[in-house]
């Protein structure tokens, strides 16, 4: 006798449902795994005060985002740390823009 | 309870039954569902575990560290900081730090030259990051020349490739010691690049940096705090500029899952009306109806999240690394540590299971509450 | 076994083009039996039988079912006793096109839970009684207006119910194919069970497997 379809369904989502459960089971071993390399890696940060990760070499504000000018070229916002791509596609929230006082107000000649 | 799991599966072998008749339509969209779930859950998964290498770096940088700025730029800090620094409370260890960027015209990239105070490296010798030694074809032992922006030709030789283990934090650093370092950038004499400060008590850390801010006024502190939070919104920034490109294929998604699951043509109603004649009740057409979704959307969000996982976590992500991490001449090469965020992934099983049995259950509901005799009158 | 009382049914109550089919009906039909409505199209029969069979509830009057007022039960207790009580064989036999004969001979089993083996057996069983073991795994739609028919039969009869409906069962069938039918409709009396159809064939309504014909016209009855 065939097997029932409802069957078939349950053994499949079964399947699914352990190959979802193993994607824990195995990014738990990868990291036990590479427990050593990520231990060394951390430690080589802490030896040479590390600050960032090494990924975009191309400019200061890039490879180093976080120790960049404060208003090196391309940055939109003194509170935006820059990085690559260079910009942002919105401004920042209103409550941090807001923070800044209007640098002209007092030159501003009176009437 | 025998009874209630024989009728569930009755009804499962009657909806899946109903499903196989429109075997090529209804396969394309689980795929084309599990498709989306899996570019979904690709960048989630990638982002997270960037983000999670960052962290980790991060835990172990330097609390505060203390740039100079002159006319609003990074400059070099002069003698006799960190003596004042000194007498701060709170702070402690003091550290200037000598480090700087060397553009090599041979490759076309930049290095990360630095003289760690922490790893004495003999003068005349250096030790060079796993892409540098890639890039040049160092290994231990080599000699290397390069021109420092004085002009001058100097020559090294290598002693040591860091291990590959830590590309991701020293892809591009060149070490050597600090007369080298000095003599080859002519840094002036007791000139550090910045100050690198620890501070045991982290809730200290706000205080020490209002302290450093007013004794020496122009000095710019960046507290590692803030820089956890920047390098959360850089890849937060590429995860979200994925996710609005993808938003165009996401809405055509929900506009045809919905098309599909909520328009019931005549054919479908007329079945419905059916079903009720001949026994079945309301709630029976809903369950069935309620399966027919829930597999579907279980089966795509399961098939989607695995393929993500081993995407990213097995093949190393090709299909999405170049936008969600960049690309540069130097790049380094390596593997991510899995990491999942359980949250991240409730939030994805939400957002892409309940939408579609929602769309399956509102019309059904509708069809499902007219009058049994319907088929009589056909 | 059923009896009806002041039966009264109107579409579209309280709006222009409100139409009472049925008029008061006072009928009881008996057990054991097979009783046929004939009447023209528009007479009320087929309202009157899905009155009968619990799919839809009269406007006003009473319906007994074995002794028990059934017309002022709620929706799921009726879905109840349809599905236990009645087999419908409908005029265009309502088949669910794509699916097998067999699945659609379980069909209406299926909220019932009962085992999967046991179910199959039986709709198995009711097909080669109708002579269609055969053609158990061909898709409804291949088969021919007879065997639809006999499928719809043995769709009917899956839940064993006291009553079986048929609407019109002749009307798409050859004289042939329709002398077949009455064979199987003797043979359903022969069981025990009640059967009740509405039809205006002269095969039907003036065989001799047919008991009882109930004339209807304008939604009253013209003849007992």
């Amino acid at each position: 006798m065939k097997l029932r379809s409802s069957t078939l369904a349950f053994v499949a989502l079964g399947l699914a449902a352990a190959g979802f459960a193993a994607t824990f089971v195995d990014a738990a071993w990868q990291r036990e795994r590479d427990a050593i390399q990520i231990a060394e890696r951390s430690a080589l940060a802490a030896r040479l005060g590390l600050t960032d990760l090494a990924l975009f070499t191309e400019a200061r504000y890039t490879r180093h985002p976080s120790q960049a000018d404060l208003h090196s070229a391309f940055q939109d916002h003194p509170v935006a740390l820059e990085h690559f791509p260079t910009g942002s596609l919105l401004p920042p929230p209103a409550s941090l823009v807001s923070h800044h006082e209007r640098l002209d107000r007092k030159a501003a000649p009176p009437d | 309870m025998n009874a209630w799991i024989e009728k569930q599966r009755h009804l499962i072998d009657f909806t899946l039954a109903s499903l196989a008749r429109r075997k090529a339509k209804n396969l394309g969209l689980l795929l084309v569902y599990a498709l989306l779930v899996f570019v979904l859950a690709s960048v989630a998964l990638y982002t997270h575990a960037l983000r999670q290498e960052a962290a980790q770096v991060l835990k172990q940088s330097p609390e505060i560290v203390l740039q100079r700025m002159v006319a609003g730029r990074h400059d070099l800090i002069p003698p006799g900081y960190l003596e004042k620094i000194g007498r701060i409370r709170g702070v402690q260890s003091i550290e200037g730090r000598l480090w700087g960027y060397y553009y090599d015209p041979v490759v076309k990239a930049n290095y990360t030259f630095m003289a760690p105070a922490a790893e004495a490296v003999k003068p005349g010798t250096l030790v060079v990051g796993p892409a540098v030694a890639r890039s040049r074809g160092l290994a231990p032992g080599n000699t290397i020349s390069f021109r420092a922006y004085s002009g001058k030709l100097f020559s090294f030789t290598v002693v040591g490739v860091l291990p590959h283990a830590s590309e991701l934090v020293s892809a591009d650093l060149v070490l050597m010691g600090e007369a080298d370092f000095r003599a080859f950038f002519e840094y002036p004499a007791g000139q550090h690049t910045d100050i690198a400060l620890s501070v045991a008590n982290p809730l200290e850390v706000r205080t020490v940096a209002a302290k450093l801010a007013s004794a020496l006024p122009d000095s710019r502190p960046i507290l590692r705090e803030e820089v956890l939070r920047t390098y959360a919104s850089v890849f937060d920034w590429r995860e979200g500029i994925v996710l609005a490109l993808l938003s165009a294929a996401i809405f055509a998604f929900a506009i045809l899952a919905w098309e599909k699951a909520s328009g019931l043509s005549a054919e479908e109603k007329r079945e419905i009306g059916i079903l009720k004649a001949i026994g079945w009740e309301t709630g029976d057409v809903i369950k069935m109806k309620l399966w027919e979704g829930g597999l579907i959307s279980l089966t795509a969000f399961l098939a989607g999240f695995v393929a993500a996982y081993l995407q990213v976590f097995r093949f190393g992500a090709p299909l999405f690394e170049p936008v969600l991490k960049g690309w540069a001449v130097l790049y380094p090469r390596f593997e991510l540590v899995p990491a999942i965020d359980g949250l991240q992934v409730a939030t994805l099983f939400f957002f892409t299971v309940f939408p579609y049995m929602a769309a399956v259950l509102v019309p059904i509901w509708r069809a499902a509450i007219t009058d049994p005799d319907s088929a009589m009158r056909s | 076994m059923i009896e009806l009382k002041q039966i009264r049914k109107a579409f579209n109550q309280g709006r222009p083009n409100e139409y009472w089919a049925l008029n008061g009906i006072d009928l009881t039909i008996e057990a054991q039996k097979v009783t046929a409505f004939r009447g023209p199209s528009g007479s009320g029969k087929t309202t009157l039988l899905t009155i009968v069979g619990c799919l839809a509830r009269p406007t006003s009057g009473r319906v007994r079912l074995a002794e028990d007022e059934i017309s002022g039960l709620p929706e799921r207790f009726l879905t109840d006793i349809r599905r236990s009580t009645f087999g419908f064989v409908f005029q265009q036999f309502n088949l669910i096109k794509g699916l097998s004969a067999l699945e659609n001979v379980m069909l209406p089993a299926f909220p019932t839970g009962r085992p999967h083996r046991e179910l199959r057996e039986r709709s198995e069983a009711l097909l080669d009684r109708l002579k269609l073991a055969h053609r158990r795994e061909a898709r409804v739609e291949w088969l021919s207006g007879g065997e639809q028919q006999r499928v719809a039969i043995a769709r009917a009869l899956v839940n064993d119910p006291k009553v079986l409906i048929a609407d019109e069962p002749t009307a798409n069938l050859d004289t042939t194919l329709s002398r077949e039918f009455m064979g199987i409709l003797e043979g359903l009396h022969a069981e025990g069970r009640t059967v009740i159809l509405t039809s205006h064939d002269p095969l039907v309504v003036e065989s001799a497997a047919v008991h009882r014909v109930v004339s209807m016209r304008d939604g009253q009855l013209t003849e007992g």
